[in-house]
């Protein structure tokens, strides 16, 4: 690990100002940037703590009924919140179905939103990337890339957003606020992570220096909260970045379904909202058929970026089974293993 | 310059004048302050065997800085047992052969503990399983794992009932 | 040949109670308090801190290491490369015995695979070793490396394993197979396991003159100080090796591995005591691992379900610069009769590190292979796996002819079988599913394992104050040496365990051989209990021949010894304390020196091993192909069992160890540069607690008089086998789709169900 020069602003404003050197990196719970320091994936010159930074992890109901996370929030206080994880069970799961509890005890929602991809070529910096060095090449789209990606993806990068929180914000139609040197604004999560056309290595829409300091959850993404899961496919039960998870939320009037929301992880560069399938399900009865119509509209313009094309049609049936879940309705206590296939879904359901 | 960082570890006050800000919490219990009960399995977040409580909560303490857990209250496996009484946990572990080669035993000690005082578990072993999935146990010692903190939990939760009423 | 000799009783008998008992961990709260010291633990005074640089190509040359960035960083203290390590008395490429593998320690510019040392940075803290370690930024003159299994240049080894024959047989294999009513032929193939103890490789040197004192975890203090002493051209005797415990070793520690020799070699080049300690992405690399295999098994079965033959040609890995084959085909040699039996070995030089000795080398891997093969040739039967593998029943060993010591596999697959209501399975795979939709599928496998013993050293003490000592350097990687092996030294002096003080892992006690084949507690225990036997033996003569002790002159009867008294046979009457005869000899104690080895006529008599029934149920997700084990029941015939407690928990080790390799464990190698793309804990899966079931384990009584005196037949590595394949063949049964890749992937049970 390099050796960098250690700064604590006292508020927003120095933080910024610290943080937008270059070289400089803002340092959370650190749970994915130390590790990246310590594999010499990146080396700032100057780490800019902003857990001191006040009131930026509360989380508050808003007089609209919003819900407004501080980007200091760990993880688990989050997922465990009993308000905000009544209202939004899906965030809650994903965030379960994520790293150990020690992580989620640790890890900030800001820093979530950032984490790096996991792809093996990205790490090891031995290898060729274009995300690590623009200009360099891509390793990985000759190499090991069974876990890769399958939508969104270019020639010059195929890696994949690993959070599990930003499916579920991303079908929720969160918000992230964002502040800078020219002050705070608000961008859409589905909008916050770039695919990597031809520069892999602008992997947000942040400008150097840009703090995010809260997520927003609207109310009007409550009224999923009866019909919501998250489901996770990962090759050990725990503790295991996902092959394939989609979020999906539904709101069933009358038998029909009135609002759907499916979003795709470890799919792209980012997560990944199927907008065409959730407009296709809009009035449909929710079964299987138009759960199956729907999951093939979201990967109609997958393709396999190398020994992935396993992953579309996972993807198909993740995207299925998710919203065979949330249509039957979210269990009234999180599942032992949240987001797993092995959620027993006999005996926890209450809202059907 | 060094960076002054006050810490209360297992009850015992400590100022330390940091030389380095790359130091890890893990990196200064070990080396610096010579707490080796804490291991270093990964030393990436990846394994558990690091675990420890900061403010009453279990983390990695591979990938802490120690410079920004300023201020915090920390317990280490050292700091567990009350003299020569075993935390219930620590028993469990004995009673249930919750270990074979004892290298990932502290930290899933801690992360027991933990996770008890967390109250998600509630009794159930499946439950128990996943929230100790942070930590890996080579030796294949989870059967016994999971029986000791299920017994663990309930006997604090025992404990702490009979002392409410 | 005559009779084999049957293991005597002594002439003294000793009665003890502590073999048997499930005791805790004796060691227990040295664990779990954090106190019980580990190498990485030590901190000596003046100590500097150690990181390696390893190659990021697998062949080629280093070119250049910016010494002088790395120098100049604070903190450094020195730079270790090719050009300035301190010399050594012998060329870590000499191989200086059979089991001397070649090292990489500095001793030149090339590199044969990706992982390999190149220099070694010495700071005063580990965060500056670290950065100069980057700052090293070295150079290389690549050339092209061979990294597949595919290679066509593929020879006969020499030897497998650790010196067997890479061919052996019986009978004629094309004949049986062309007798055959049904056959079966499958290739299998396993990847390349690293072992991951969670402990890492590590070591704490410290030079004092021409002495040396280490601290390293290992599964072979006295091989290690020999080869250490070769090394750098010491006296055994100088140097000390403390490795009271290890965090784990499952093979990776028995023998002296690179890294360990560099952390000498940089204390003796700054002078000063040096910790070095493996990062974990470096431990896929120099300190062995188990070999990538292509298993091809040939069956035939007659009109009765019988084997008519069996071949097994195992291709294996092994390294551009060293030998070591896994021995995968010769499970096929023990488990099942076959009139006609055919095992053999090929291996392809690769630019990998060498592989070695992990838990159950060649029976791990041969056993998943096999046990599927026996499973598809059961199917092709119509015929229940059980009823197969009863009806394949090995009376004697097929290949050798050779009777089992004892054998109570019968009892195992019956015990199991009842408690795992394998009675109820149906025979045709996907038709069963649970009430969540999940499939669910049934599998079982046969274990086995050899019974091996090595050579081994004990001393053992009896002293004036009535108490008692053994000493051996015995190793503790988990097993729980400290509490078995004092459980048979408090047994081999007639003493309660409280007044028998246990000395082990050390380099200065006695050799008791390596911890290694599943025979430590056979091999440790034996010389302990010979030790024990000739300081009663001392005792007794002292007493028999003092006018003044009750049992002056009892010699013809004998003596027993027990509960810390000496008795005279058959006269309860005549008895003195130990302390009493040694106090009236004015002698402070007797010593007993006791060696153990595997006998001879034993293992040219009998085929020795220890038996086991392992049944699995899976649960495996329809449309994912994400497979969860839900049960696991093991049953095993072990000889005799010094300590249920933790002899249950080896076994399930063993077993979680088996699930692993169905399922979970990979290393996964880019075939361009020949790095390992997953070397750390998050991308190389092993188990977590989640993925581990319910699961239970049988102790089937067994008596064996011939494996040692103790009785005693392992448990170490047996539990893998049979483990693997019976949730491979779960897997099968849940799904129909018949994977022969190991792990088990869900691309592989979707793939293969489409089709």
């Amino acid at each position: 690990m390099k050796r960098f020069d250690y700064v604590r602003p006292a508020n927003i404003a120095d933080a910024i100002e610290a943080g937008s050197a270059p070289g400089a990196a803002y340092l959370g719970a650190g749970t994915n940037l130390i590790d990246l320091m310590k594999g010499d994936v990146v080396r700032p010159d100057r780490i800019v703590d902003i857990t001191r930074l006040p009131q930026l992890d509360a989380i508050e109901a808003l007089p609209d009924g919003d819900f407004r996370v501080g980007a200091l929030v760990r993880n688990a206080d989050l997922a465990y919140h009993p308000d905000f994880a009544a209202k939004f069970p899906l965030v809650a799961e994903a965030l379960l179905s994520g790293a150990s509890a020690q992580l989620r005890n640790a890890a900030t929602i800001g820093g979530n939103l950032l984490q790096r991809t996991r792809c093996r070529y990205f790490y090891d910096p031995a290898s060729a990337c274009n995300k690590r060095e623009s200009g360099a090449g891509c390793d990985a789209i000759e190499g090991e890339n069974r876990t890769h990606a399958i939508l969104g993806w270019s020639k010059e990068c195929t890696a994949t957003h690993p959070s599990d929180l930003c499916v579920a914000l991303a079908a929720l139609d969160a918000v992230v606020e964002v502040e800078g040197a020219s002050g705070r604004r608000d961008v859409p999560l589905v909008d916050l992570h770039r695919l990597p056309g031809d520069t892999p290595d602008r992997e947000t829409d942040l400008a150097p220096g840009d703090l995010i300091v809260a997520i927003r959850l609207p109310a009007q993404s409550a009224g999923f909260a009866r019909h919501a899961r998250y489901l996770k496919i990962r090759e050990r039960t725990s503790y295991a970045f996902a092959m394939v998870s989609a979020g999906a939320a539904l709101e069933i009037e009358n038998g029909a379904i009135r609002r759907a929301r499916i979003a795709l992880g470890a799919v792209a560069a980012k997560p990944w909202r199927a907008v065409a399938a959730e407009a296709a399900l809009e009035g449909a009865t929710p079964d299987t058929a138009a759960f199956e119509r729907a999951a093939d509209i979201a990967l109609s313009d997958a393709r396999a970026s190398g020994d992935n094309a396993f992953k579309i049609d996972l993807a198909r049936r993740v995207i299925v089974r998710a919203l065979l879940r949330a249509a039957a309705g979210t269990p009234n206590r999180m599942p032992a293993l949240p987001g797993s296939a092995f959620a027993p879904t006999a005996g926890e359901l209450d809202h059907v | 310059m060094p960076l002054p960082l006050h810490l209360k570890i297992n009850g015992a006050s400590h100022e330390i004048d940091l030389d380095d800000p790359r130091v890890t919490l893990l990196d200064l219990l070990r080396e610096r302050l010579y707490l080796t009960g804490t291991k270093k399995g990964c030393d990436r977040g990846q394994c558990g065997a690091c675990t420890v409580l900061v403010d009453g909560r279990r983390i990695n303490s591979c990938l802490a800085l120690a410079v920004s857990m300023d201020g915090a209250e920390v317990t280490t496996i050292e700091g567990v047992a009350d003299g020569d009484a075993l935390h219930p946990v620590q028993q469990a572990f004995i009673e249930h052969d919750g270990f074979q080669c004892g290298f990932c035993t502290p930290g899933q000690i801690m992360s027991a503990i933990g996770l008890i005082s967390e109250a998600r578990a509630e009794g159930d072993a499946e439950r128990v399983r996943e929230l100790m999935s942070g930590n890996l146990c080579r030796c294949g010692a989870y059967a016994g794992i999971t029986a000791a903190v299920l017994e663990a939990e309930q006997r604090i939760t025992q404990a702490e009932k009979e002392k409410a009423a | 040949m005559s009779d084999i000799q049957m293991n005597t009783a002594p002439a003294h008998r000793r009665h003890g109670s502590n073999i048997g008992q499930p005791l805790t961990r004796r060691d227990g709260v040295a664990k779990v308090t954090g106190a019980a010291p580990y190498a990485a633990d030590r901190h000596p005074d003046g100590m500097l801190h150690a990181v390696m640089a390893v190659s990021t190509i697998s062949h080629g040359r280093v070119v250049e290491l910016d010494t002088d960035a790395a120098s100049a960083h604070p903190g450094v203290v020195a730079v270790m490369t090719s050009e300035n390590r301190p010399p050594l008395a012998v060329d870590p490429d000499e191989k200086t015995n059979p089991f001397a593998f070649r090292l990489d320690a500095l001793q030149n510019d090339g590199v044969r695979y990706a992982g390999q040392p190149i220099a070694v940075v010495i700071a005063e803290t580990i965060e500056a070793a670290n950065e100069g370690v980057s700052l090293l930024n070295p150079c290389y003159a690549p050339e092209h490396p061979r990294v597949a299994l595919d290679q066509d240049d593929a020879f006969v080894p020499p030897v497998v394993g650790p010196g067997m024959p890479a061919e052996a047989g019986i009978g004629d294999v094309d004949k049986g197979m062309a007798d055959a009513v049904r056959r079966i032929e499958a290739v299998y193939e396993t990847p390349p396991q690293y072992h991951n103890a969670m402990e890492p490789h590590s070591i704490v040197a410290t030079w004092d003159g021409d002495r040396l004192n280490v601290d390293t975890p290992t599964q072979g203090l006295a091989l290690s100080q020999g080869r250490i002493a070769e090394l750098f051209g010491i006296a055994p005797e100088n140097i000390h090796i403390r490795s009271p415990f290890l965090g784990g070793g499952f093979g990776s520690k028995g023998l002296l591995s690179g890294p360990i020799a560099l952390g000498i070699l940089a204390a003796k080049m700054v002078e000063r005591p040096v910790k070095l300690v493996v990062r974990r992405d470096q431990m896929f690399g120099p300190l062995s691992h188990r070999g990538a295999t292509r298993q091809t098994l040939r069956l035939g079965v007659d009109g009765e379900g019988r084997l008519t033959a069996v071949s097994h040609h195992t291709l294996a890995t092994t390294s551009v610069h060293d030998d070591f084959v896994e021995p995968s085909s010769n499970v096929s040699q023990t488990i099942y009769a076959s009139p006609a039996i055919a095992t053999s070995h090929e291996a392809v030089r690769l630019h990998i590190g060498t592989p070695g000795f992990m838990r159950a080398p060649g029976e791990a891997s041969g056993s998943i292979a096999l046990e599927s093969a026996i499973d598809e040739a059961a199917y092709a039967c119509g015929m229940d796996p059980l009823a197969f593998r009863l009806a394949n029943y090995a009376e004697v060993e097929p290949i050798s002819g050779k009777p089992f010591s004892s054998k109570a596999l019968r009892e195992c697959y019956a015990q199991a079988a009842r408690k795992f209501g394998w009675a109820d399975r149906p025979l045709e795979p996907h038709s069963m599913r649970d009430a969540d939709g999940m499939l669910v599928g049934w599998g079982m496998g046969t274990a086995l394992f050899p019974a091996m013993m090595f050579e081994g050293h004990a001393r053992a003490l009896i002293r004036d104050d009535g108490t008692g000592a053994v000493e051996i350097g015995a190793h503790d990687m988990g097993q729980g040496a400290w509490t078995a092996l004092a459980q048979i030294a408090a047994d081999s002096l007639a003493l309660d365990l409280d007044s028998t003080d246990f000395r082990s892992g050390s380099s200065d006690l006695p050799d008791a051989g390596i911890a290694g084949g599943s025979g430590h507690t056979a091999t440790a225990g034996m010389a302990i209990h010979k030790a024990g036997e000739d300081a009663i033996a001392k005792l007794a003569a002292l007493a028999l021949a003092d006018q003044a002790s009750p049992l002056y002159g009892a010699g013809n009867a004998g003596v027993e010894a027990r509960d810390g008294h000496l008795f005279v046979s058959g006269d309860e009457g005549r008895s003195e304390s130990y302390a009493d005869i040694l106090r009236r000899a004015g002698k402070q104690q007797v010593e007993g020196n006791g060696t153990s080895a595997a006998n001879p006529d034993a293992q040219e008599q009998y085929s020795l091993n220890a038996h086991g029934a392992v049944f699995a149920e899976v649960k495996v997700d329809p449309d994912f192909g994400q497979v969860r084990v839900s049960r696991m029941v093991g049953a095993f015939a072990a000889g005799r069992i010094i300590n249920p407690r933790m002899v249950e928990s080896q076994l399930f080790g063993g077993m979680i160890w088996g699930l692993s390799f169905a399922l979970h464990e990979q290393a996964v190698t880019d075939r361009r540069t020949g790095r390992i793309m997953n070397a750390d804990l998050a991308e190389y899966h092993v188990p977590v607690n989640a993925d581990v079931p319910p699961m239970e384990c049988l102790l089937v009584p067994e008596e064996d008089a011939h494996v040692n005196a103790l009785g005693i037949k392992g448990v170490g590595e047996i539990g893998i086998t049979g483990s693997a394949g019976a949730i491979a063949n779960a897997v099968w049964h849940a799904t129909g789709a018949r994977i022969r890749n190991f792990p088990i992937s869900m691309d592989a049970i979707s793939g293969a169900r489409e089709r």
